[in-house]
């Protein structure tokens, strides 16, 4: 009998206290990626929740009603969304290893969402010439800091992006580079429910 | 020079800033300062530098990591005790005219430091260093699921402590209570630069602590040991792992709120304001929704501590596991759903004020689940005195009382009367002292030599327990009684003389617990001067029962030789009590990462970046803010992280073990 196993009498089984072989654990990242991601959907719950509570209070001051340009906003929309299929066209071209393809996807990607940035700002500055700043009501700072919040995550995506196309380019589609492309997929795909969620409940409700 | 331009390069920062016409400032500057200059001194003298920097600071194992962020809070633990010996004394002699030795707005800046650091900075750093320590161990891993995060966590808490601590000597820290609360920590009522350092310091170091969340809880979930199902992991692994999807599912909203705080302070926003619409109590309720969890952060891993003394120290099985565990789970889901009794007075109404009322009542239910199971697991055993032991108990006589108090105060009508006052006081620290400092003491003891091969000195343990002990009831009874009376908190001076006796009654436990802090740095120092006499060899000094006292201690870098195969709870009493050998040949190369000097270099940067914002000096933030995103992106284009430890190194280490265990 080998120094690791022995006879369990009661049990007639063969009893094996470690393994002689490398114990190759399963990969955490995708899961430590989600764990991340749903503490971040906290501080969105918490962005919304308080847009809740303070989204009525106008302090004499504008209201959504007279803000908000839906078809700005519906425009922005879409670029974001389009950029999450572009992203999916990208995950498919990493599938079938074709670097070149890819990386043109993820160019659209990041086309897109920079488009959707310049709308956002455009929209912040706009509002902000019309007397409608941050510091006018609390209504409008809840505005301002749900939707720029959003609009920090989209550019810390856009940086991400740029420089996994960097790596991507430089090292190929290799294991570590296939890991980030999926990390920042959920990533991606993550703000678009975000900005789902900010669409419906603050413009639509806002100015229906 | 002109005004604009000094204010352009130092922002709000002048020479007026440091406090050199406070004279127990400057005594405390000089003091830290000699010690800081003894201590690098004899860093350089001694050559440690390299070896600090290879071996430690740029370490991303888990072990190392856990040892420095108990140092870490040890330290830091110093700081807060000095400023609640100095409340203590103050509060002692503050009667009949005589104004003690802190006038108002430095009584104010103390107590919310010491709030802030002992919670933040020691007893966070505590908990979490035992669970990096322990955890990996105890599920049979090499180490946690991402070892260079666990490195940069740690970093970005220290960084958090250091821009808390700098706030001593330039500027000053915010005088608003540990909580901050608007509408007084508005720009328009705390101009100056406290609330900033508050801010700043937490924020940093809160990202440490959500990171070290989400490592921890992933560990937990893919690394374990091949047979070691969810309802076979270890008590400590099971409560640590609540614990971290506590920290992951509160530590945002901390980070949420605060940040809105910051936004009402910097660009004028109106979320907390008086004005334009803001409500302080949204920040109120926001704050308890991560501050009511944070309480069971800290008090859930120390009960998995208890835990596995009592069984080891029993020398028996723990007493219901299962319902310990259930217990554990649903301590975690209520403690989401009672924040509101930190403010019944809010005038919620009769409705709101129930539900929370009756919601925390029942958090008793489990955690008194857990207090039987423990004297059940103790009924019969034979029970060995031994240090960590008499802290288990401690804490089970100190944990009831301040339980029962709390139950008290979660009757609405009750707390009305007692609301803000001396008792609330009095209560909480009975649970975090009772619970959370005495386990942390505890699991020092017990884990020590685990840590280091060698055990703690118990005589010197028994005098820092002794003391402690009945310094905590000496320090808190006469709060309880002066609360009854009516008496609030953070207050610097009194006028009624008759209350006086029992504040110096609570200057004396002050005392005796200062000898109790006394007595655990001599019992480390003289522990470390007697190792050869406390050194153990056979890496089990208590007879344990879980998989860290199967491999050597220090254990080695790998932790496990071989993975290990698990069929029990208690798996290391099973492998001892079935015939187990250690292996002693056939070895195999091991994965390792690689250290890294990334953590250390973003947590420097960090403090930059805080005390820039904290100071207005745009032009150091944007640039240190910089600095940190090119040194993630750098880290980022390292694609050579790991290496192999060959496998004739593994039999070499394993073999100087052989000779170390008595033959068998």
């Amino acid at each position: 009998m080998s120094a690791n196993t022995m006879h369990n009498a009661k049990q007639g089984e063969e009893l094996t206290f470690y393994m002689r072989e490398e114990h190759h654990p399963e990969q955490s990242t995708m899961i430590g990626f989600w764990i991340y991601l749903m503490s971040d959907c906290l501080i969105f719950a918490i962005l919304f929740a308080t847009y809740a509570v303070l989204g009525h209070s106008y302090a004499g001051g504008p209201g959504p009603k007279e803000l908000f340009d839906l078809k700005l906003v519906a425009i922005n929309t879409a670029m974001l969304l389009f950029s999450s299929i572009t992203y999916g066209f990208a995950m498919l071209e990493m599938e079938k290893g074709n670097k070149g393809l890819m990386i043109s996807w993820m160019m659209v990607t990041f086309f897109f969402g920079a488009c959707f940035l310049g709308i956002e700002l455009y929209e912040f500055h706009h509002l902000i010439e019309e007397g409608a700043d941050p510091g006018r009501s609390a209504f409008l700072s809840s505005f301002f800091t749900l939707v720029g919040t959003h609009g920090l995550h989209v550019t810390c995506g856009l940086i991400w992006m740029a420089v996994l196309m960097v790596q991507m380019n430089k090292y190929g589609i290799n294991a570590a580079n296939k890991r980030r492309m999926t990390t920042l997929s959920m990533f991606w795909h993550f703000l678009d429910v975000i900005w789902i969620g900010v669409f419906s409940f603050v413009y639509l409700m806002g100015v229906l | 020079m002109t005004a604009d331009s000094t204010s352009l390069l130092f922002g709000k920062l002048t020479l007026e800033a440091i406090p050199y016409h406070e004279p127990i400032l400057v005594v405390t500057f000089i003091a830290v300062a000699l010690g800081g200059l003894a201590v690098l001194g004899a860093l350089t003298y001694f050559r440690l530098w390299g070896y600090l920097w290879k071996e430690w600071f740029t370490s991303i194992d888990h072990k190392k990591i856990g040892i420095m962020y108990i140092i870490f809070a040890i330290v830091m633990l110093l700081r807060g005790f000095a400023d609640a010996l100095m409340m203590r004394f103050q509060q002692a002699i503050a009667f009949n005219g005589n104004e003690g030795y802190f006038p108002p707005h430095h009584y104010d800046q103390i107590f919310t430091a010491h709030g802030v650091i002992m919670i933040f900075f020691v007893a966070m750093p505590f908990v979490t260093g035992l669970m990096n320590f322990v955890v990996p161990l105890q599920i049979g891993a090499r180490d946690v699921s991402f070892p260079f995060l666990n490195n940069f966590s740690f970093w970005m808490t220290v960084a958090g402590g250091i821009i808390v601590m700098i706030s001593l000597f330039v500027g000053e820290f915010a005088k608003t209570g540990w909580l901050a609360y608007p509408p007084l920590s508005d720009i328009a009522y705390s101009p100056d630069v406290g609330v900033d350092y508050y801010i700043w310091g937490l924020q940093i170091a809160g990202i440490g602590t959500l990171l070290s969340g989400v490592n921890l809880i992933a560990t937990i979930l893919k690394m374990r040991a091949p047979g070691m199902s969810m309802m076979k992991m270890p008590v400590f692994t099971w409560t640590a792992f609540c614990t971290n999807i506590l920290i992951v599912a509160a530590f945002p909203v901390l980070t949420a709120v605060l940040a809105m705080l910051t936004l009402d302070r910097y660009v004028g926003t109106h979320f907390f304001t008086n004005t334009d619409g803001g409500s302080a109590m949204l920040y109120v309720n926001l704050i308890w929704i991560w501050g009511h969890p944070e309480v069971y952060i800290l008090v859930l891993p120390v009960f998995g501590i208890f835990s596995e003394i009592v069984s080891t120290f029993s020398a028996k099985r723990l007493f219901g596991y299962t319902s310990m565990v259930y217990a554990t789970c649903v301590i975690t889901i209520l403690s989401y759903i009672v924040w509101l009794h930190h403010f019944f007075t809010m005038g919620s109404g009769a409705s709101v004020n129930s539900f929370f009322g009756i919601t925390t009542m029942i958090i008793s239910i489990p955690t008194g689940a857990k207090m039987f199971n423990w004297l059940f697991t103790m009924y019969h055993g034979r029970i060995k005195y031994e240090v960590p032991m008499l802290w288990t108990i401690g804490f089970m006589v100190t944990f009831v009382i301040g339980g029962m108090t709390g139950v008290l105060l979660a009757v609405p009508p009750a707390d009305f009367v007692l609301h803000n006052s001396l008792f609330l006081i009095a209560h909480f620290h009975n649970v975090i002292i009772g619970g959370v400092v005495f386990g942390v003491f505890a699991g020092i003891n017990f884990w020590f030599p685990k840590a280091f091969g060698f055990k703690l000195n118990a005589f010197w343990g028994k005098m820092s327990f002794w003391f402690w002990l009945i310094g905590f009831y000496f320090a808190f009874m006469p709060l309880y009684v002066l609360g009854l009376m009516g008496v609030t908190r953070r207050m610097s001076q009194f006028d009624d003389p008759s209350l006086q006796i029992w504040f110096i009654i609570a200057a004396f436990g002050a005392f005796l617990i200062l000898l109790g802090i006394g007595s655990f740095i001599i019992q480390i120092a003289y522990s470390i001067w007697k190792r050869e006499e406390l050194r153990d060899e056979t890496g089990d000094p208590w007879n344990g029962r879980t998989l860290e006292w199967s491999t050597s201690s220090p254990p080695p870098a790998y932790n496990f030789a071989f993975t290990p195969v698990v069929h029990e709870i208690d798996q290391w009493w099973f492998m001892k009590n079935n015939g187990y050998r250690r292996p002693l040949s056939g070895f195999i190369p091991i994965h390792m990462p690689k250290n890294t000097g990334t953590g250390v270099i973003i947590g420097a940067l960090s403090v930059v970046f805080g005390f820039a914002m904290v100071w207005h000096i745009w032009w150091m933030a944007i640039a240190s803010f910089v600095a940190i995103a090119v040194v993630t992106i750098r880290h980022t284009f390292n694609y050579n992280r790991d290496f192999y430890i060959p496998a004739e190194e593994v039999a070499a280490v394993e073999a100087r073990r052989t000779q170390m265990l008595p033959a068998e």
